[in-house]
């Protein structure tokens, strides 16, 4: 079963569970302060405001003790997918290197983007090319990454960026970078192949009634 | 003990990008006003009974090391003065 955890002030859970459904995947919402339940097998941290994005982004969520089983269940190899107001959570807490801060517009950005996969071979990509461009819907005022430079050349050398904003063409250019993230990047690995997060909403490009289904192979990660 | 004011500055470290900060610097400059650069800072006071001050900075920049401030982007300082 997959646990999509339910913070107050989340608001991508139901859309999270709704996609997994479609997936042929079990899953629930699981409330923030509730165990997480012993079959859990992949864990959701969705999209939202929690905590009314206090202090930072995530930085409240982060802190909430249903992260520890969080980060437990992670070391034991079960799949984390952060996704938005979740990739938030997830560098706030750790799980995941960098941070996603203000957007250099100043502004919360809704629109569609253009991803290139930049490693197809994790379990998040699998359904991907290298060098695919997808497209998915981004909703965020602070979904610039940044990491200091020396981390940030660890992270190009372990392969761990997912996608980048790119061109429809595929090319990693300034203008197709919605938010002045450093490098483009839009998701990573965690310390392990089965964390990750990104901002673009996967779960909201996953129903076919929706029109775009280029989300689907990042869920489809769940299994394995 | 002693009640202390711990204060707890948190900045984005030198070449972070803050738009915030670059947004109020072209309203400033729209206004009329000349200058160089405007940066931010969030000042967090917290009050707390400790042994000493020691103590009390102790317990304020663990703090500001858990929570207050992420690490990746932010510096930060502690101050305490006797409440």
């Amino acid at each position: 079963m997959i646990a999509v955890v339910q913070f107050g002030g989340s608001n991508c859970d139901r859309d999270a569970v709704r996609a997994l459904s479609d997936l042929g995947f079990e899953a629930e919402r699981v409330w923030h302060e509730d165990p997480l339940p012993e079959e859990t097998t992949g864990i959701v941290l969705p999209g939202g405001f929690s905590y009314g994005d206090y202090l930072r982004g995530g930085a409240m969520a982060a802190r909430s003790p249903i992260m520890k089983s969080v980060r437990e269940a992670a070391e034991d190899g079960v799949p984390v997918l952060g996704v938005c107001n979740g990739a938030q959570i997830g560098c706030e807490s750790g799980l995941t290197p960098g941070a996603f801060t203000t957007n250099a517009s100043a502004r919360f950005q809704c629109e569609h983007v253009y991803l290139r996969v930049e490693n197809a071979d994790t379990r998040w990509t699998a359904a991907y090319e290298e060098g695919e461009v997808i497209e998915l819907p981004i909703a965020h005022g602070e979904g610039r990454f940044e990491l200091d430079a020396e981390r940030y050349e660890e992270l190009e050398a372990d392969d761990r960026i997912l996608f980048r904003y790119c061109d429809e063409d595929g090319n990693v250019t300034d203008e197709a970078n919605p938010n002045g993230s450093l490098g483009n990047v839009a998701g990573v690995l965690g310390d392990s192949e089965s964390v990750a997060v990104l901002m673009p909403h996967p779960e909201r490009a996953s129903l076919p009634q929706l029109g775009n289904t280029d989300g689907r192979g990042v869920l489809a990660g769940f299994e394995g | 003990m002693t009640t202390y004011t711990a204060t707890v500055t948190v900045r984005l470290k030198r070449g972070v990008l803050d738009p915030e900060a670059e947004t109020t610097k072209r309203a400033l400059e729209r206004l009329g006003f000349e200058l160089d650069a405007l940066r931010f800072t969030e000042r967090y006071e917290v009050d707390l009974d400790a042994a000493d001050a020691d103590e009390a900075e102790a317990r304020a920049d663990e703090m500001a090391e858990r929570l207050l401030a992420n690490p990746t982007i932010h510096d930060y300082e502690v101050a305490v003065a006797e409440a």
